[in-house]
């Protein structure tokens, strides 16, 4: 890696900005687990090898990877799942076999599982 | 009769879906019938129900379709715009409705919450340096070091109206500009990442969810005060904040962002990280250099302050992580824009954990001078049980318990500190019905009194002899005066410690008596704790009436004091009974009673 200067760090950025937030044509769905303190020490580990394990044979254009705490430690284990050009869904109070269904309808079949979704959206920034 | 109105959903998820075609087919069916006049057609936003989109809503009846095809449109016209009747296939009805999820925006929790320091929690995955730059990541830094003086970055920063986020509240501006003018050579930079308050976890949750934030804030105020050297103190209780800021500080020291030359400026700047060892006045700045340095954590007399003598004596700018995490925000979108969020004397946003008898516990971000009630109940959703509010405590164990009347206070710096409390770094803990003020204040003593450093009489005796006083009252050997006693040493301890420790340690016992005085008085004159919590006031009963005779508690008690035959009222045995509270959880007809 060789050292940035402003105009190369801001070809990662305009680069990164098309990753971050997800196009069509750019991936199939991205599904973020939260991977705070909070998160882990209710299991998101789990819930990560549950969608590694799940996600594997479907296909290389699912984008899956980790953040920090969403914030809301009560209904830990939490993940984001959003498909290409539609708004992102948190699901909250995960479990292993929840991750399979919510594979199974949201990212294959396209149908958000409402049973296990807190909301739709992205928070407010200032 | 009003016109009637076709409302096309023109949200994301419903023009993925096509209803753009809907609305153009709908306005061509309507004109071959000369309906064009008649009828409106309209697209909209998001309807919310993007999983049986198209959605198109019929005003001003209110009809609502769902899962509308081009092919539909024609009988849509023919039945329901000139029959009035509409396709039962295409309309919605509730059994098929399932359950809705809201928006983000609609959920309370997130609903009040503005983020600022906390923007990418969430969204980057904070071990990816790429995915912060793509979140304009390091753009901040390389504008300061290209286009702003340093001068000019401490004006933003003073402009901004930023306040320190680790709990005194002094203007960060004004601290750089100290250091910035402050003779001596090297000067050093220093991240107070030690979070000692119990409950408390904002810190860690912005470490670990966006390290780089932080990096990025140090550097530029490194380069405003003219350092090129920095620390991060951060809390050895914390592995994954501690493992992502270490792997951080590598990726950016990779890039160029850390190092000689960053950004291929002439400016250099490196962070070492410095593991604490769990002391809570380590969170006082010059107890905390005093660790850096290798000595014992003890604070000093200041002045002289950190930015004139500092680590190794030499000027030194500490900031906590919230207040860094801050920076690049302000750089990047100007002091004007980060002061026209807040109050009037607190500017920005304040993350708070929000703890204890809670129905969302979670770390929130509010914008200043949003009130506590706002906060515990819209944020919070209130109390769980059904159970009664009693207080919220903010600022850790040494700030002050703010009951129901002092719930419409604005949280910032000023108006807490006239409530009797303080804002502190941020903890939010919330009390119900069932806490015990003077046990409460009992608790936050002990733990006070454990981390005093010892250093000043005052707080080292003080605390203690505070501790066994609480102490005898929740045990029932509390006396009359002994009110005054405390109230008396509070104001000493607070007036003549000499850091931040001991000038706070008092605040939850003067609180506490300040507002639930009869919590005090039950517990001296008539041995009595009213919440039922002191064991050595209080006892446990059966309800002869409402007991059924279940055995429920009989085979729970761990000491076998129950007695009671089959469906007939049980009796506990007041002289074997060690209070554990075990039959008052496991009696499902209320039938056990505190008194």
């Amino acid at each position: 890696m060789s050292k940035l200067t402003p105009d190369t760090l801001n070809e990662i950025r305009d680069r990164m900005q098309h990753g971050v937030i997800l196009r069509e044509g750019e991936g199939r769905a991205k599904i973020v687990v939260h991977m705070g303190t909070c998160g882990i020490a209710s299991g998101a580990r789990e819930i990560l090898t549950a969608f590694t394990d799940t996600l594997g044979p479907l296909g290389d254009d699912i984008i899956l990877t980790t953040s920090g705490c969403a914030g809301l430690c009560k209904h830990e284990p939490m993940a984001t799942v959003q498909l290409a050009g539609q708004t992102p869904v948190k699901y909250i109070d995960l479990t292993p076999a929840k991750v399979r269904k919510i594979i199974e309808e949201h990212v294959t079949n396209g149908s958000m599982v409402a049973a296990y979704a807190l909301a739709v959206g992205s928070e407010r920034l200032s | 009769m009003d016109q009637m109105s076709l409302l096309v959903c023109g949200g994301t998820g419903c023009t993925s879906n096509g209803s753009l075609e809907i609305r153009t087919a709908l306005e061509q069916e309507l004109a071959r019938r000369g309906l064009a006049q008649d009828v409106k057609v309209v697209t909209t936003g998001c309807n919310g129900m993007c999983g049986r989109g198209p959605i198109l809503v019929a005003q001003p009846e209110g009809v609502f379709f769902h899962s509308v095809a081009p092919e539909d449109v024609p009988e849509l016209v023919e039945a329901y715009v000139i029959g009035g009747k509409p396709p039962a296939r295409l309309l919605y009805t509730e059994e098929q409705r399932g359950p809705v999820i809201p928006k983000m925006s609609e959920v309370p929790f997130y609903a009040k919450q503005q983020l600022i320091a906390l923007s990418n929690r969430g969204i980057i995955d904070p071990e990816n340096l790429e995915e912060y730059i793509g979140r304009d990541g390091y753009q901040a830094l390389s504008r300061v070091l290209t286009t702003m003086t340093e001068e000019e970055v401490i004006d933003e920063v003073t402009r901004s109206g930023l306040r320190g986020r680790g709990g005194a509240g002094f203007p960060t501006g004004r601290k750089w500009a100290f250091a910035r003018a402050a003779v001596g050579n090297p000067k050093y930079v220093i991240c107070n990442a030690d979070e000692g308050d119990p409950g408390a976890f904002m810190d860690r949750s912005i470490v670990e969810s966006d390290p780089h934030a932080v990096i990025e804030g140090m550097a530029i105020g490194g380069y405003a005060i003219g350092a090129s050297e920095a620390f991060v103190y951060i809390r050895g209780e914390y592995p994954l904040a501690l493992a992502r800021l270490n792997l951080a500080i590598e990726q950016a020291r990779t890039y160029g962002l850390l190092g000689e030359n960053i950004l291929g400026t002439d400016f250099s700047f490196d962070i070492k990280v410095s593991v604490g060892a769990g002391a809570f006045v380590c969170g006082e700045e010059t107890s905390l250099i005093a660790s850096l340095e290798g000595r014992m954590p003890e604070p000093r007399v200041k002045p002289p302050f950190p930015a004139q003598s500092g680590y190794m004596g030499k000027p030194t700018n500490i900031n906590n992580v919230e207040t860094w995490a801050n920076i690049r925000h302000i750089i990047l979108r100007g002091a004007e824009w980060f002061s026209s969020i807040g109050s009037e004397t607190s500017k920005g946003t304040k993350v708070f954990s929000l703890v204890g008898k809670v129905n969302n516990t979670g770390l929130v971000e509010v914008p200043m001078g949003i009130t506590l009630r706002e906060i515990v109940f819209d944020i919070g959703g209130g109390i769980p049980d059904g159970k009664k509010f009693k207080a919220v405590q903010s600022g850790g164990p040494s700030g002050g318990c703010l009951p129901e009347s002092k719930l419409d206070t604005p949280v910032d710096y000023e108006s807490l500190t006239k409530a009797g409390s303080i804002m502190g770094s941020g903890g939010l803990i919330v009390m119900d019905e069932t806490t015990c003020m003077v046990e409460v204040a009992r608790y936050f003593v002990a733990f006070t009194q454990e981390e005093s450093c010892g250093k000043c009489t005052p707080c080292r005796e003080g605390t203690k002899h505070m501790l066994d006083i609480l102490t005898a009252i929740t045990e029932g050997r509390g006396e009359e005066g002994d009110i005054e006693i405390l109230k008396t040493m509070a104001r000493n301890i607070k007036a003549t410690s000499l850091c931040g420790l001991g000038q706070t340690a008092p605040n939850p016992v003067l609180t506490t008596i300040r507002y639930f005085r009869d919590e005090y008085e039950a517990h001296i004159r008539e041995k009595r704790c009213p919440s039922g919590v002191c064991k050595p006031l209080i006892s446990y009963t059966i309800d002869k009436e409402a007991c059924t005779g279940c055995r429920a508690c009989a085979i729970s008690c761990p000491v076998t004091c129950i007695t009671g035959e089959r469906k007939l009222p049980h009796v506990i045995d007041q002289t074997q009974c060690i209070k554990c509270g075990m039959c008052f959880d496991v009696c499902n007809f209320n039938a056990v009673r505190v008194e």
